[in-house]
C-alpha cells in the first residue's frame, strides 16, 4: 500500500509517457490517416486502390503484430536498431491507427450531403477545392465522434507498448503488482482510474466539441 | 459518392492522373524492389530463415497451438461477452436504480481500462501457479472487456427500436419481461447484428495479447519460433497473414449469417444518436 502511494512520482511519470505516446502518435496518425483518406476518394485509382489495400490490411492485423514488426523484425533487416523507444512505439500506433483515422474521415466526407459537393461543382471549383473549401470543413465536423472513438481506443491501446520494455503506465502497473503482491486490486485499481480520467477528459472534449461544432443541418 | 467530387476527367485530366498513376507505380516498385533488395542484403531471403516456417513440426505448431488456441480464446470469449453483455445491457435499461447503477459502473469501468491492463492484473492476481493459468486470464480479460462493449451496443440497439412497438405490446398486456424477450430483443438483434460482427473481430484480434502472459495463442508460438531461429521478420510475416486470414473468414461467415438471419442486404444501421458513444468502447 505504502509502496505506490510514496513512489506516487513512478506512477505521475508513467503516464506522462502513456501521455506523450498518445499525444505525438495521435497527431502524425491524424495527418497520416487524412492522406490516406484523400487518396481513397481521389481520381488517380492506383492511389485509391493502395490506400484501400493499406487499411484492410494494417485494420485486420493485431496491434500487437504491428509492434512485433517495428520492435522485433525489424531490427533484423537493419531498422529502427538505434531508435529510442517512445519513437518506436509513436511509429506502431501511427501505422495502426493512420488506418482507423483514415475510416472515420472518410466516414465524415461520405456524410456531407450529396448537394454541397455538386453546388461545389457547379460553381466550377477543382478538386482539390472542393475538398478544401466545401466538403472538408464540413466532414471534419461530422468526423468528431468517430474520430474521437478512434483516439480515445488509441490512448487504451498505447498500453501494448508495456509489451515491448516501455514503462508507460500498463508497464508501470506491472512494476508496482510485482513487488506488492497483496495490493495489487488497490494497484490496479490506481492506474484503471489514471486511465478512466484520460478516456473520459477525451469523449467530455469530444462531445463538448461536437455540440460547439455541429453543422446545421 | 466520390465520383460527385471531380468531374469526368478531359484528355487533359486524364493525362495529368496517366503521370501521377505513373509516378505512384513508379513509387510502389521501387519501394517493393528496395525492400526485397534489404531482405537480400541483410540475409532474410536464405532458406534457412523460412526452413522452420514450412517444417511439418512447426506447421503443425503454428497451426494446431497457434490458430487453433487463438480461435478457441476468441470463440469463448465471444459466447460470454455475448450472455454478460446482454445481462449488463438490460440491466442498464431496468426501471429499477440498484440494478442500473451497477450495471453502468461496470460496463463504463470496463470499457475504460486498457485490455492489457486488465489481463495482467488477472493474471498476475489470479492466473499464475496454482491459478486459472494464462488461457482463462486472456478469456476473462476479453470477456469482461467485450462484455461491457456489447451491453452499450444491446442497449443502443434496444432504444433504437421504434417506441411504438414496446407501447403495442404492453397495450396488449404483456409483462415487462415479455416485452423485452419477446418484443424488444429479437428485432434489436436485427439492428445489432454489425456491431457485434465488428466486435467478434475485435475480440479476435485481442487475443494476441496473449504474449504478454505467454497465454497459448499464435503471437506466443511466434514468439517461441523466432526466439529459436532468430526469423523474427518472417514469423511476424506469417503471423500477420493468419491473422489477416481468420479475420476476413470471420468477417465473411458472419456477413453470411447475418444476410440469413435478417435476409436483407443492407441491414439497418445505427445512427450516430441513437449509438451514443459505442464507438468510444472499441478497441479498435
Amino acid at each position: 500500500m505504502d509502496d505506490i502511494f510514496s513512489r506516487f512520482d513512478l506512477v505521475l511519470r508513467a503516464f506522462w509517457l502513456t501521455i506523450q505516446l498518445l499525444v505525438i502518435s495521435g497527431i502524425i496518425s491524424t495527418v497520416f490517416g487524412t492522406v490516406l483518406a484523400a487518396m481513397r476518394v481521389g481520381p488517380v485509382s492506383v492511389l485509391s486502390k493502395l490506400g484501400a489495400l493499406y487499411v484492410s490490411l494494417v485494420r485486420n492485423t493485431p496491434l500487437l503484430v504491428v509492434f512485433i514488426f517495428v520492435f522485433v523484425a525489424a531490427p533484423t533487416l537493419g531498422w529502427f536498431v538505434e531508435t529510442p523507444f517512445l519513437l518506436k512505439g509513436t511509429i506502431a500506433l501511427t501505422v495502426y491507427t493512420s488506418a482507423f483515422v483514415c475510416e472515420a474521415i472518410r466516414a465524415g466526407i461520405n456524410s456531407v450531403a450529396l448537394g454541397q459537393a455538386e453546388a461545389a461543382r457547379a460553381i466550377g471549383l477543382t478538386f482539390t477545392g472542393t475538398m478544401r473549401e466545401v466538403i472538408l470543413p464540413q466532414a471534419f465536423r461530422a468526423t468528431v465522434p468517430p474520430l474521437a472513438s478512434v483516439l480515445i481506443a488509441l490512448a487504451k491501446n498505447t498500453s501494448v507498448a508495456a509489451a515491448f520494455g516501455l514503462m508507460e503506465a500498463t508497464g508501470r502497473m506491472r512494476f508496482f503488482t510485482n513487488n506488492n503482491a497483496d495490493d495489487r486490486p488497490l494497484i490496479f485499481l490506481t492506474f484503471a482510474l489514471g486511465y478512466i480520467i484520460i478516456v473520459e477528459t477525451m469523449s467530455f472534449g469530444a462531445a463538448t466539441l461536437e455540440r460547439r461544432w455541429r453543422v446545421a443541418k | 459518392m466520390s465520383t460527385v467530387l471531380f468531374d469526368t476527367p478531359g484528355p487533359r485530366t486524364q493525362a495529368r492522373h496517366r503521370i501521377y498513376s505513373t509516378a505512384a507505380w513508379l513509387l510502389l516498385v521501387l519501394a517493393i524492389a528496395g525492400f526485397v533488395w534489404r531482405m537480400q542484403t541483410e540475409g532474410e531471403l536464405t532458406y534457412a530463415k523460412w526452413e522452420p516456417l514450412i517444417t511439418p513440426v512447426f506447421v503443425k505448431a503454428l497451426l494446431l497451438d497457434g490458430v487453433l488456441n487463438t480461435v478457441k480464446m476468441a470463440v469463448f470469449a465471444v459466447v460470454f461477452a455475448l450472455i454478460i453483455g446482454l445481462v449488463l445491457g438490460v440491466g442498464k435499461l431496468s426501471d429499477r436504480s440498484w440494478v442500473r447503477w451497477p450495471s453502468w459502473v461496470v460496463v463504463e469501468f470496463f470499457r475504460a481500462v486498457p485490455l492489457l491492463l486488465l489481463i495482467i492484473f488477472i493474471y498476475f492476481t489470479y492466473g499464475v501457479g496454482d491459478g486459472i493459468g494464462s488461457f482463462w486470464s486472456v478469456v476473462i480479460g476479453l470477456t469482461l472487456y467485450n462484455g461491457s462493449v456489447l451491453a452499450e451496443v444491446f442497449r443502443a440497439g434496444v432504444n433504437a427500436v421504434p417506441a411504438g412497438q414496446a407501447e403495442a405490446a404492453y397495450a396488449i398486456g404483456m409483462r415487462k419481461t415479455q416485452v423485452m424477450t419477446l418484443v424488444l430483443l429479437p428485432q434489436a438483434v436485427k439492428i445489432m447484428l454489425p456491431a457485434i460482427i465488428s466486435q467478434m473481430v475485435v475480440a479476435l484480434k485481442d487475443t494476441s495479447l496473449g504474449y504478454y502472459i505467454l497465454a497459448p495463442g499464435l503471437t506466443t508460438v511466434g514468439r517461441q519460433i523466432y526466439g529459436e531461429f532468430k526469423n523474427q521478420f518472417q514469423v511476424a510475416l506469417v503471423m500477420a497473414a493468419l491473422y489477416i486470414g481468420l479475420n476476413l473468414i470471420l468477417t465473411f461467415l458472419a456477413t453470411k449469417v447475418q444476410h440469413r438471419l435478417v435476409g436483407e442486404k443492407t441491414p439497418l444501421v445505427l445512427a450516430d444518436g441513437d449509438v451514443g458513444n459505442v464507438q468510444s468502447g472499441r478497441a479498435l
